[in-house]
């Protein structure tokens, strides 16, 4: 198959090797699992169990709520401790709604639903009410609800599924131990999501920069005509969706559009796995791969772990720290999140858990921009990220709009390859949250005074109603008392 | 700032790369053709050389410590040594001290730090202190010499140097003129390019320094050299070097075609003044050029067609520092209508549209 370019992109030092050869094991059943009730992109789930419930493995503890949003699952047997606030895995270190469940040890399933033994003879709706139901949202990071996603193939007609198994961030290698390691699995949730969106081909694309996953991916494929494998170019940011896309179609994907308009929709080699379970076993999302690595760590694995562990309990099978870590990142460095303390649960979209040293952060005090212009020659995404961040230090946020700000993805090339150390991303993601709140409380301002003028003229209408009506009685009564004066008259 | 550097966004990692190494290496770029051109020049062209580079860095000392910041860290950043070096290498080798120091002062507090300092000056400050030193002291500015390599029968000693440097003991007999000086001269008394380019040195002579030249306009091949190995490092594109070079032999060698008698050729355009210089050292920097490659296509061509009008229709026989200030002025004009076009967006910045039937059911 013929690749197309991408446009910049950078090469950081991927480290990959830390951690890529460490196959997959199975973290002991922690003691205490800690669920947030929202670990995906949409609204919270509900909550179905109390303290002091008895739940079994598997069996579904909050519901999905709304029409974006995924429900939760216990991981293992036991009895619910609380459902209250406890610390969240988000950069700003707030508590969030969990449900925290005492394992008992027994790790008893519960009645789980029938397998869909034969998938390609299901309704594409009984997949998707499958995936729903397991509670499986995008496991890339993005954590989108990924029955969701499955519905885009009702209002478009797509070509492409595409897997992504690019697995760009430096240090993470839980996609590649996936394909290693369950390439088998991974083909056939593809396939099963295909049927589901009614796309007749499934192309999977893999950086050049893990032959084994290639050549594993490639085996387990061979068996189908419409599943391909593809070595993709090593060059950040491939696994972004839309430079995936075009990578593989050469389409660009139009601003403000997805890439299924193009008949292209992108699923992660993870999710794949999670959908097959979902749909062959009957298991919903309990647990995922992640990678624990980064020079601080003693031994950098990859670790199949329930959703709800602890990231200390993490770090403690992995051998603890070697050295004092300068900065604890969840998922990869580029992309990834500050992670706001070890006491906070792994969820759905936890890709990898990184204690980086002071070498590999290699942070520094920012300095004055040179105008080497690096930035605007890499970005991926054609931006002028001095310009755009000129403007926002400034505070002129409407200027670094007119310059496609939002169009950013905070992919964080900019930022890396800056020599002057300017947190690029910082202020771009600063002006992005700032143009959504002005672009909420314009729309607010704008339905209030919607809601107003409707008032204002329904008050009126009234009025002019209630005028009419007195108009139309006075004139009734006169023409009633011209008729009984009349009568009076004849009399 | 602390507390936002420790909750910022990521990424959590970053490159080696910094200003310090990117100005290392342009001074490493710089040091074969500076040497070389120290030798030919003698005594003379050292002492101005250390006057020059030490007092930019004096100036850059005082104007950031009178901003209240730490100097030493400043100073440490290289981009002061390499102003101070570029205008060193644009003197005449054998002007006073107080050229240097004149241009110091013009570079630094003036072109750079009224601006805000590093990054922020629209101007290249070597070129504004060389082009302001040139307007103002013309006849001590275009007081050439032959080369009088260390060492060699009739060069100047340590002590003579001192005379000449810091004494005013200018050697008026020794005065000669540049290649592209003489030819402007000789074309000014009616004499017709092509006899009086039996007069300059030939070619070789001129690719290797054997010349009387300011110490940038002089060995061009070890500029082109330095020049190459910014490229091969990266810290320079080709993009303007070659739009540079590549216009101003273009405009030189289709006006030879048409007169011979009034052009020179492109060859000798390209090969002759502070071309290499200008074009791999002067007219790259970062800060006063354009950022995206496209403006540095049209930049570099502005730098080229501007030098060759300023060589063929101007007063001033060289015009590298002329056009690579007026193109400076023009590069945030540049920069914004050369901006790279958004993905997913047409040139216009609209989105793109969905043209073909692909994804509509």
């Amino acid at each position: 198959m013929r690749l197309f370019p991408i446009r910049g992109g950078i090469h950081p030092d991927y480290r990959k090797e830390l951690a890529s050869e460490q196959a997959i094991v199975v973290l002991p059943m922690p003691t205490e699992l800690f669920i947030p009730l929202q670990q995906h992109i949409g609204a919270p789930a509900e909550t179905l169990v109390a303290a002091g419930d008895l739940v079994k493995k598997g069996q579904m503890i909050a519901r999905s709520q709304g029409a974006v949003s995924a429900p939760q699952h216990a991981p293992t047997s036991g009895r619910i401790s609380a459902v209250t606030n406890a610390p969240a895995p988000h950069p700003s270190g707030l508590a969030q709604l969990t449900i925290i469940l005492e394992a008992d040890g027994r790790d008893e399933w519960a009645e789980l639903p029938e397998p869909i033994a034969d998938p390609f003879a299901a309704t594409p709706q009984a997949i998707k009410d499958r995936v729903a139901a397991s509670g499986i949202v995008g496991m890339g990071g993005a954590a989108f609800p990924s029955a969701v996603k499955l519905n885009l193939g009702i209002q478009l007609k797509l070509e492409i599924l595409l897997i992504n198994g690019a697995e760009c961030e430096p240090y993470l290698t839980c996609d590649d131990r996936v394909m290693r390691e369950h390439a088998d699995e991974v083909v056939d949730g593809a396939r099963i999501m295909a049927h589901a969106l009614g796309a007749p081909k499934v192309v999977v694309a893999i950086e050049d920069n893990k032959p084994q996953a290639l050549a594993a991916m490639a085996r387990a494929a061979s068996a189908y005509g419409n599943v391909e494998v593809i070595g993709v170019p090593v060059q950040y940011p491939m696994g972004s969706e839309r430079h995936l896309t075009q990578a593989i179609t050469g389409r660009e994907t139009p601003a403000k559009k997805l890439t299924a308009d193009l008949g292209v929709v992108v699923h992660n080699v993870a999710t794949a796995r999670a959908v097959r379970d979902a749909v062959r076993l009957g298991r919903p999302l309990l647990s995922r791969v992640l990678t624990v690595s980064g020079g601080a760590v003693r031994e950098p694995k990859n670790i199949e772990v329930p959703i709800g562990t602890r990231v200390s309990e993490l770090i403690a099978f992995c051998g603890g720290f070697n050295s004092e870590p300068s900065r604890l990142v969840n998922g990869g460095p580029m992309m990834g999140q500050p992670l706001p303390s070890l006491e906070v649960p792994v969820v759905k979209g936890t890709s990898g858990i990184l204690a980086l040293t002071p070498e590999e952060v290699n942070d520094a005090a920012p300095g004055p921009c040179i105008r080497c212009g690096t930035c605007v020659t890499i970005c991926p995404c054609g931006l002028s990220p001095l310009e755009m961040a000129a403007f926002i230090r400034n505070d002129k946020l409407d200027a670094a709009a007119r310059l496609g700000v939002q169009d950013c993805v905070s992919c964080g090339s900019c930022s890396w390859i800056c020599p002057s150390h300017i947190p690029l991303v910082h202020y771009f993601n600063y002006a992005k949250g700032m143009l959504m709140e002005q672009n909420r409380e314009e729309r607010k301002i704008e339905r209030t005074k919607t809601l107003a003028e409707e008032h204002a003229t329904r008050i009126e209408r009234a009025a002019a109603a209630k005028q009419a009506a007195m108009a139309a009685k006075l004139a009734a009564g006169k023409e009633k008392g011209g008729a009984a004066a009349e009568e009076k008259a004849s009399a | 700032m602390t507390t936002a550097i420790q909750t910022r966004s990521g990424p959590f990692t970053h490159t080696a790369n910094t200003v310090q190494k990117t100005m290392t290496a342009v001074l490493w770029a710089l040091v074969p053709a500076t040497l070389c051109d120290l030798y030919l020049f003698g005594w003379p062209a050292i002492l101005l050389f250390a006057v020059t580079v030490g007092a930019c860095c004096f100036a850059e000392a005082l104007c950031v410590m009178a901003a209240g910041r730490p100097a030493a860290s400043t100073l440490s950043d290289g981009s002061a040594v390499l102003t101070g070096w570029l205008l060193a290498m644009s003197l005449p080798p054998w002007a006073p001290w107080w050229i240097g120091v004149i241009g110091a002062v013009f570079a630094i507090p003036l072109a750079k730090h009224a601006y805000g300092g590093l990054g922020q000056n629209v101007f290249n400050p070597a070129m504004v202190a060389r082009v302001a030193v040139l307007v103002s002291f013309p006849v001590v500015m275009t007081a050439w010499v032959n080369p009088h390599p260390l060492f060699s029968a009739g060069a100047p000693g340590l002590a003579d140097a001192i005379n000449i440097t810091f004494g005013g003991k200018q050697p008026d007999t020794m005065s000669a003129a540049s290649a592209l000086g003489y030819i402007k001269t000789e074309l000014s008394r009616g004499i017709p390019v092509s006899a009086s380019m039996q007069h300059v040195p030939d070619m070789m002579d001129m690719a290797f320094g054997f010349r009387a030249g300011s110490l940038g306009e002089t060995s061009a091949l070890l500029i082109l050299a330095g020049g190459l190995f910014l490229m091969v490092r990266r810290v320079i594109s080709w993009h303007i070097p070659l739009t540079v070079i590549g216009s101003l032999f273009i405009m030189g060698t289709l006006f030879h075609a048409v007169n011979p008698e009034r052009f020179t050729s492109g060859l000798f355009h390209v090969f002759s003044g502070a071309t290499f210089l200008g074009a791999f050292f002067i007219a790259t920097d970062y800060v006063t050029s354009p950022v995206s490659k496209l403006g540095q296509l049209w930049f570099g061509i502005g730098v080229g067609v501007l030098t060759w009008i300023i060589r063929n229709f101007a007063g001033y026989p060289e015009g590298m520092a002329f056009a690579v200030l007026l193109m400076n002025a023009l590069a945030p004009i540049i920069d914004q209508y050369t901006r790279p076009r958004g993905f997913g967006r047409t040139r216009r910045g609209e989105p793109l549209p969905l043209n073909d039937k692909v994804g509509q059911k």
